[in-house]
């Protein structure tokens, strides 16, 4: 009895040791959950979510305190993938938050633009160039999408162009090998 | 000259169609009255316009120039006028229009003023800017630029020089044709290769389907002061893959993700080597090549044609038949169909291969995959394609990469034995474009963090610093205050200097106001300007009256 | 369509026909060892396993025809009625090939997503639920008194009256039971061996048709519809494990000839093991596949409660399928094996 005692007491110790000791050696600096799902996210900075940008999206999510299915650049596809790494059901996207759009770029209309740099500050990712009643212009490569130049400019001379599909853009399609297709044709 | 042959694993026997084309005699094809000439012909960045709309150009002037290491210029094939430099249609599968330069011909094919290149005497590495600024690149299929190739890498050598005259492709036999006419200027192609790559040992592959081509290159190889072997190898496709070459000639195989030369060879084609030539020894850049027009035509045959001639006037030429059921650029096996016959040859064009029902029936539905390995059989890169099938189908393309799906040629050996007849490459193109579309995503989604991250960081820096520049004009102004002697304040303390600052912003916007010289005062009466004075008094006095109790306050603490 | 656009004459109904061609050899054999019984068996399974793929692509929505003109419903239907007693009644074969095409093939996806090779299936359910029934094995010609015309089979087959004497007098257990239930009754594999049924190698009759079988393999292998890996691999697997243990007490475990030249070991190696929807893809992979086959198959001949463990081997390596395919993946051109991270 003694001796059962004395052995559960011993591993106990021990187990309690080497879990303490390896809490401080194997620690985990940041919060790792919140950068594999900021992988994840799109990065436009759109805030559409609802947070200031998908870094602080990412942290709330691992939190738990925001669901997986409120970044629509992300897209169904991106709500899919969250919920592979966070083992959780997929779901749709939550319609408040805004629906999908095909990726586009912002555009400047230089004739209406004032240079007011509103649109400047507003741009999550600095990548319109410009200053104080200088024309503004927008560096496609750089530009997500966000549309968050939209609402600040007073003259509205800012529209979001789709981008258009050219040969370096261009992708395979999945190539369609559809027997049930066969069996309607045949059919019909 | 026997060599011991290596044989490659998997590969397959389609009928090769040759004796079509290659019995006619080559042709050069006419002047076309417009050439369009697309800055995207070869791997890597496209070539940069320099010339203009209405620029006149010259034959063989450079009209784009090579845009970074990887890239080559392309030139005007002909003399004439730039009349357009906008979107055309190209031999692209996806039939979308690409940056072209147009020119129409003035029918005189004009030279630019050009001049042999004494390559002996130039440093190689300005040769190879020279080969870039010439347009030169491989004519066998990947139309990867040619002076890139001929750097023999860090250890300066390259002992194994490879002239890869297999030309497997069913059909093509625009390099079966140019080494029958031309074995001369490849092998000195060769030479200049030679010279640049420090090989010892120069090797030239044909299969064995080609016997005039032997004979013609072993006569010319007899005739060189440095050596050259001629071999030849067994017909089985696609020994004119540069790899699978190397294995047959050497017995050895290119590492998985590495390059020739790291293990000293290289491998260029004759097609590569007769147009260096050309541009060293006569200073043309490379604006024409062999194009074999063959299929479901009345005349197939070989022609000298200009970068940029429309595809449908060669078709013309070779005498068009009913019954097309549409065109390939390439072989049949590795072929790209053309969107429409308006597209221009371009450096990649070895073929034009006009289809009909009887030469290519259309290919039977497809049936599930049996798994009966026979394409991982025929797989010449010795993949397991029907498992490349699966993940790329299913989307799986973490899987496919660890099944080295990159390591896929692309030959359609795996399509062409399939019993259930898959398109496998196709899926497999497919993969490679989604990896790529997503590489490319990730690599936009990362620089938006970085650059999101960078302004977060901007933004709070320049709130410091405006905070900081705050405190130290505020520290300055106490030190001001500090600086009056203490007899004249009743009790220095922080409220106190405080208050003395808001005094002096008071004062000084005071001033500022009582300084502002009204704008509005031209052109008055005198009884106006009378008033403005009372006003102004008045405005004094107010003034004077609202200092007064701050200043009383002051005495009372 | 891209390329390629030319394609080899190939197809899945011609590999499938080659499969067909090469089992007549075999069939010929049965037929004139054991009598024309088995043609009904064959017709029978035939008519049951087109019949029941037909329904089960209308139903999944798939066109009827082209996979129909595969084939491969026949060759599951025989593979099954050539490893079904050849006196068996008309219900089971019909019940196995229902199970087989059914449950084994569509209900798992169709041509090409089975797991399991359905025949096999088909095979396994019968055994364990009528053990009984799966005895019903003609015996050789040459030893039997009365021969069974094709009506009189067929009337057995379908559950007519055949006298209880003709009967037994045509049907006796097979040399592995006959061997399994001398074992059983404590006697020496030497005084098994003394039973008339024991030919040369591995039974009268039996070794005949063993042979037809191995012919119609090799002709496949010739072919090269299937691979030499799996057959090689199956047979060594059962030869080396059966000759192991006979060599390690020769009285209790029977000959490796006798072990190998039995028509299941044979139908299996080269026919049922080589399928390749349910079998290993890469060439170790077939290696280890035939070796486990061959290795369970003695397993359960010698310590399982059955007397025949084909079927069972290969559905347990069936199962191994995945994972055997996984850590067998060859070198590729250039050098390397697959590699465990994607690159990034």
């Amino acid at each position: 009895m003694l001796a059962a005692i004395g052995v559960m007491v011993v591993l106990a110790v021990a187990i309690g040791l080497v879990l303490g000791w390896s809490a401080i050696r194997f620690r985990v600096e940041g919060n790792p959950l919140a950068e594999k799902i900021d992988a994840i996210l799109p990065q436009t900075q759109c805030g559409q979510c609802g947070f200031p940008g998908c870094r602080p999206y990412a942290e709330a999510i691992a939190k738990g305190e925001a669901d997986i299915n409120q970044c629509p650049p992300g897209g169904e596809e991106g709500v899919k993938k969250l919920a592979d790494l966070l083992g959780v059901e997929p779901k749709s996207l939550d319609e408040t938050h805004g629906t999908p759009k095909p990726k586009s770029v912002a555009f400047i209309d230089e004739r209406t633009c004032i240079g007011c740099t509103l649109c400047i500050q507003a741009c999550p990712v600095d990548a319109i160039s410009g200053a104080a009643k200088q024309m503004h212009t927008i560096i496609a490569a750089e530009c997500t999408g966000c549309e968050l130049c939209l609402p600040p400019c007073p003259v509205d001379c800012i529209s979001m162009v789709p981008i258009a599909e050219d040969l370096p853009h261009w992708k395979y399609k999945h190539p369609v090998v559809m027997l049930k297709l066969v069996a309607e044709t045949e059919s019909a | 000259m026997s060599r011991e042959l290596h044989r490659f694993k998997g590969g397959v026997h389609p009928p090769d169609h040759k004796a079509e084309s290659n019995r006619r005699p080559v042709h050069a094809a006419p002047l076309p009255k417009k050439l369009v000439i697309p800055l995207r012909q070869h791997l890597g960045n496209p070539a940069k316009p320099v010339v203009e709309v209405g620029d006149p150009v010259k034959k063989g002037q450079m009209i784009a120039a090579a845009d970074g290491y990887i890239s080559a210029a392309v030139h005007a094939s002909s003399s004439g006028v730039v009349t357009a430099i906008d979107l055309q249609p190209v031999p692209h599968i996806s039939g979308l229009p690409d940056l072209c330069i147009t020119i129409e011909t003035d029918g005189r094919d004009e030279w630019i003023d050009h001049a042999p290149l004494d390559y002996l005497a130039v440093e190689p590495s300005q040769l190879r800017m020279q080969l870039r600024d010439m347009g030169l690149v491989g004519l066998g299929g990947a139309v990867f630029p040619t002076g890139v190739k001929l750097d023999p890498g860090a250890t300066q050598q390259c002992p194994t020089l490879i002239i890869n005259g297999g030309e497997c492709e069913p059909w093509i036999t625009c390099d079966d044709v140019l080494m029958r006419q031309h074995a001369g200027e490849v092998l000195e192609g060769v030479a200049i290769m030679r010279h640049l790559m420090g090989s010892t040992e120069i090797l030239v592959g044909i299969e064995d389907n080609k016997p005039e081509a032997i004979a013609a290159m072993r006569a010319a190889a007899a005739r060189l002061d440095f050596a050259v072997e001629v071999v030849v190898i067994p017909t089985l496709y696609p020994s004119g893959g540069a790899k699978q070459m190397t294995e047959i000639l050497t017995g050895k195989q290119v590492p998985s993700g590495k390059r020739s030369t790291d293990i000293g060879l290289q491998v260029f084609n004759v097609g590569t080597a007769y147009a260096l030539a050309r541009a060293v020894h006569h200073g043309e850049p490379l604006i024409s090549r062999l194009v074999t027009v063959t299929g479901h035509v009345l005349r197939p045959q070989n022609f000298e044609v200009l970068i940029g001639t429309p595809m449908h006037t060669l078709i013309t030429l070779a005498g068009d038949r009913d019954g097309t059921t549409g065109v390939l650029m390439g072989g049949p096996m590795m072929g790209v169909p053309m969107p429409n016959l308006d597209v221009p040859v371009v450096k990649a064009t070895n073929c034009i291969l006009v289809k009909s029902k009887e030469l290519f029936p259309p290919l039977p539905n497809a049936l599930p995959c049996i798994r009966c390995t026979r394409c991982a059989d025929a797989c010449p890169a010795e993949l397991q394609p029907q498992e490349l099938f699966r993940f790329a189908k299913a989307g799986d393309f973490g899987r496919a990469q660890e099944y080295h799906l990159f390591d896929c040629i692309e030959c359609g050996c795996c399509s062409y034995v399939c019993p259930s007849h898959i398109p496998l490459v196709d899926f497999y193109r497919y993969a490679k474009s989604e990896i790529w579309a997503h590489e490319k995503d990730k690599r936009a989604s990362d620089l938006a963090r970085e650059r999101h991250e960078f302004r977060q960081f901007r933004l709070e820096r320049e709130k410091k610093e405006k905070a900081e520049k705050l405190a130290a004009k505020a520290q300055a102004k106490r030190a001001e205050l500090a600086a009056v002697p203490p007899a004249e304040r009743a009790v220095p303390s922080d409220a106190d200097a405080k208050k003395a600052l808001i005094a002096a912003a008071l004062a000084r916007a005071q001033a500022k106001r009582s300084d502002a010289a009204p704008k509005n005062i031209d052109h008055l009466t005198p009884e106006q300007l009378h008033q403005i004075e009372e006003i102004e008094a008045r405005r004094a006095k107010i003034r004077e009256l609202a200092r007064q109790p701050l200043e009383s306050e002051e005495k009372n603490t | 369509m891209p390329s390629p656009f030319i394609l080899d004459r190939s197809s899945v109904t011609q590999v499938m026909a080659w499969v067909l061609a090469a089992l007549l050899p075999g069939i010929a054999a049965y037929v004139w060892l054991f009598g024309p019984g088995i043609l009904v068996t064959l017709s029978l399974a035939t008519v049951t396993a087109l019949a029941a793929e037909a329904a089960m692509l209308k139903a999944r929505g798939y066109p009827v025809q082209p996979f129909l003109l595969d084939l491969s419903a026949i060759v599951t239907a025989w593979l099954l009625a050539l490893s079904l007693p050849s006196l068996a009644p008309w219900w089971l074969i019909v019940t196995g090939t229902l199970f087989a095409i059914v449950v084994a093939k569509h209900l798992y996806g169709g041509l090409g997503q089975n797991i399991f090779n359905p025949a096999m299936v088909g095979y396994a359910v019968l055994i364990v639920s009528f053990p009984v029934q799966m005895t019903h094995w003609a015996g050789p010609l040459e030893l039997s008194a009365t021969h069974l015309s094709l009506a009189q089979s067929a009337t057995a087959i379908f559950g007519g009256d055949v006298p209880k004497a003709t009967l037994d007098a045509v049907t006796m257990a097979t040399p592995l039971d006959a061997l399994r239930t001398g074992l059983l009754q404590q006697l020496t594999v030497d005084e098994v061996l003394t039973h008339p049924i024991f030919g040369h190698y591995g039974g009268v009759g039996f070794e005949w048709l063993a042979g037809a079988f191995l012919l119609g393999g090799l002709l496949l292998w010739a072919l090269r519809i299937i691979s030499w890996q799996v057959p090689l691999a199956f047979l060594a697997g059962i030869w080396l494990t059966a000759g192991f243990l006979n060599f390690y007490d020769a009285g209790r475990f029977g000959p490796p000839w006798f072990h190998l030249f039995a028509p299941s070991v044979m139908l299996g190696a080269f026919f049922i093991a080589t399928d390749p929807v349910t079998g290993a893809t890469t060439p170790r992979g077939k290696l280890i596949f035939g070796l486990g086959a061959g290795f369970l198959t003695m397993a359960i001949r010698t310590w399982g409660g059955f007397p025949d463990g084909v079927a069972f081997a290969i559905l347990l390596m069936n199962l191994c399928v995945p994972l055997i395919d996984q850590y067998t993946q060859p070198r590729i051109y250039g050098g390397a094996r697959k590699t465990e991270e994607p690159p990034a």
